[in-house]
């Protein structure tokens, strides 16, 4: 690639942004939406012996926080990469 | 080995481990005493930060407050977790990069101000402070119920352990005893979670045995939870009592202010990289979950239990765990009715806490000269109960129970540590080093980091031998205040190259003031308010929230009638935005 540190720091810096925002969209959603929101829709649900609105507020956001974290890491670091930004 | 032997040799054993791990790794510069001379590695990092986090609030209370609140408490759980979602990809990266010591320290360049920076550390003072106290008392509870010994000596012995491992070690004692603590408690929770798991649904992982079917009822935990529950007059346990918009912003004010947290966020500045700072930051929510899933979990079968053997249970035939328990002083009958048998429902029994009176009554049950309230049930429950009584309810062995002690005083101290170094570095870095005293050489300025820690542990300690009565209530300050204060200032200052000095004092100080002020008014001023009083139904506990999206828009507004900031805090910004390049992740 032959672009200037500027352009590639914009570049990484836009997609950065995309990547966070759509990640917080999903915290967002499993936590404020399933968890608190919509809870009483969902709970006229039932997911493996829960009603699928307590599941979430009490197992499945949590799990889900663990996986967005290491999907960020993971896809931070094809960034990192792809910019040239990466350390070692 | 009688369980009393066990519990000496465990927490003995336990004890002669963090000093020995503080004498290997104790702290030859300030490097090594304010972040472990950034060496760290993730996954150490993040169980350290995961003992950090976890206080012995998490480890003996929340269970229990789950388990008598059901839906409302997840408040904790997802709010307690979701913060490290933000910390990873809104703050740890960028601070570590940034790669200094300490968080004034970066409020203080990237808002080119010294009076921003006295702001920042008198904040992380006041919310350490008010965390270290409850800290301190939990030492105290821990040795006095299991040791014997009187609450205050307790406390003693607690500080001296504090003081020897984070006054030698600095950061980097902490962390590695931090380590070793996650370990002792993670497996001192587990062990009985398992095994009531086993108890009540045959299936051996608490996550899934949460929601099987109660073994010889044909009914899952839940179902069961609920259907005992309404026979007793209880609301159903999957459905909440708080109004919705509450219980969003008091989650959202647990998560931001958890991301706010100093003694949090400065554990990210002692890994290698910036990805090791990410990276750490998922391990260390992936350690903190097994224990927040386990929790709601433990909640419901302990739930189950006491509803199924207690509740119109003769008090002489009760298990042999309740009237343990009762001699302890954390459960209590009144028979209102004088019919020998326990009446459970909502409400509570009697005014106040249990005031035991020496006689026993004619079942042989402890008297109590607490003067009752006029609901139908008799029965006092201590919540810390839920997790307590788990070995004996399981009918656990003795060492089951030593290890429910060492892992408590486990997660008490390493809260405490972790607080404390916050507390001493800010006063010899911030105020002493960059304010009053800049000509000390690094021996000074580590003899003064340590000579704080050392003030900082005695007054933690007169805290918790001389607990202030409303230690409960300024819980929701600490949260709150993080939540107004730091968290908008960091993000803002990485994500907006046009905020400035004069728009990050403005939101610090209307965010602070207005959270500050509501908590005073409706925890302390007007105490009887109720929820109808609350602006927008909201309570103290949520109202960081607020004061947070109050900061934001203060900050806005000021900044864009106010002036850039210089062009050398716009290179600052850009450095700190990409890993490598423009200075990598520096070792100061």
């Amino acid at each position: 690639m032959s672009m200037s540190k500027e352009e590639a720091a914009r570049g990484y810096w836009r997609e950065n942004l995309k990547l966070m925002m759509m990640l917080l969209v999903v915290w967002f959603v499993v936590s404020f939406g399933a968890g608190v929101l919509f809870v009483d829709q969902l709970n006229a649900i039932t997911f493996f012996g829960f009603p699928l609105g307590f599941w979430f507020a009490q197992q499945g956001s949590i799990y889900a926080f663990v996986v967005l974290i290491f999907v960020y890491v993971w896809k931070m670091n094809q960034l990192d990469r792809k910019y040239d930004f990466h350390e070692e | 080995m009688d369980t009393q032997t066990l519990i000496y040799l465990f927490v003995g054993a336990t004890f002669a481990l963090y000093i020995g791990i503080a004498i290997w790794s104790r702290a030859g510069s300030t490097s090594e005493y304010y972040v472990a001379s950034k060496g760290v590695h993730p996954i150490a990092n993040g169980m350290a930060t995961g003992a950090d986090w976890m206080s012995a609030a998490s480890f003996i209370s929340m269970a229990g407050i789950i388990s008598f609140t059901g839906y409302d408490g997840s408040v904790y759980l997802m709010g307690w977790t979701g913060g490290y979602v933000l910390l990873a990809m809104c703050l740890a990266p960028y601070l570590r990069k940034f790669g200094k010591f300490t968080v004034p320290e970066f409020v203080g360049e990237r808002y080119y101000s010294q009076t921003a920076r006295v702001v920042a550390v008198i904040c992380v003072i006041f919310i350490s402070f008010t965390y270290v106290a409850g800290q301190m008392r939990g030492v105290g509870i821990v040795f006095s119920r299991y040791l014997e010994v009187d609450i205050n000596t307790g406390v003693v012995i607690g500080m001296a352990i504090v003081f020897f491992y984070a006054v030698l070690g600095g950061m980097k004692g902490i962390t590695y005893t931090q380590v070793a603590q996650y370990c002792v408690m993670i497996f001192a929770y587990m062990v009985p979670a398992i095994y009531i798991s086993i108890l009540i649904t045959g299936n051996p992982i608490p996550q899934l045995g949460f929601g099987s079917e109660v073994i010889g009822t044909g009914q899952s935990v839940l179902e069961r939870l609920n259907g005992l529950g309404a026979e007793l007059g209880f609301g159903a346990y999957t459905d909440g009592s708080k109004s919705t918009i509450d219980v969003f912003f008091i989650t959202m004010a647990l998560m931001v202010g958890t991301a706010g947290l100093p003694h949090v966020i400065v554990r990210f500045f002692t890994t290698p990289t910036v990805r090791d700072a990410r990276k750490s930051a998922g391990y260390a929510l992936l350690f903190i979950a097994i224990l927040y899933t386990t929790a709601p979990a433990v909640a419901a079968f302990a739930r189950t239990n006491l509803l199924t053997s207690v509740p119109n249970t003769a008090y002489q035939e009760v298990p042999a765990w309740l009237t343990t328990w009762e001699n302890a002083g954390l459960i209590a009958w009144q028979d209102k009715n004088n019919d020998g048998v326990i009446q459970y429902g909502p409400g509570t029994p009697f005014v106040g806490a249990p005031k035991f009176t020496d006689e026993r009554g004619a079942n042989g049950e402890r008297l109590l000269s607490n003067e009752p309230t006029a609901a139908a049930t008799e029965l006092y429950v201590d919540r810390d109960i839920m997790v307590l009584a788990n070995p004996e309810i399981a009918q656990l062995p003795g060492w089951v129970v030593a290890l429910i002690a060492a892992g408590g005083l486990a997660a008490a101290l390493s809260t405490a540590a972790g607080l404390l170094l916050v507390i001493s570095t800010s006063v010899s870095h911030d105020l002493l080093k960059s304010n009053m005293a800049p000509n000390i050489t690094e021996k000074q300025e580590l003899l003064a980091a340590r000579v704080a820690a050392g003030v900082a542990i005695a007054i933690a300690g007169l805290f918790g031998i001389y607990p202030p009565a409303f230690v409960a209530q300024v819980v929701a300050f600490a949260f709150g205040l993080a939540a107004a204060s730091f968290f908008p200032v960091i993000v803002m200052g990485i994500f907006s190259k046009k905020m400035n000095k004069e728009g990050a004092i403005a939101g610090m100080v209307v965010g602070l003031t207005f959270t500050f002020g509501y908590i005073v008014y409706y925890k302390f001023i007007n105490p009887a308010a109720t929820a109808d009083d609350w602006w927008f139904g909201i309570s103290p506990e949520g109202i960081g929230t607020l004061g947070m999206i109050f900061n934001f828009i203060a900050a806005i507004l000021v900044a864009s009638v106010t002036k850039a900031p210089p062009e050398k805090i716009q290179h600052l910004i850009e450095d700190i935005r990409i890993p490598r390049g423009a200075g990598a992740a520096v070792d100061h």
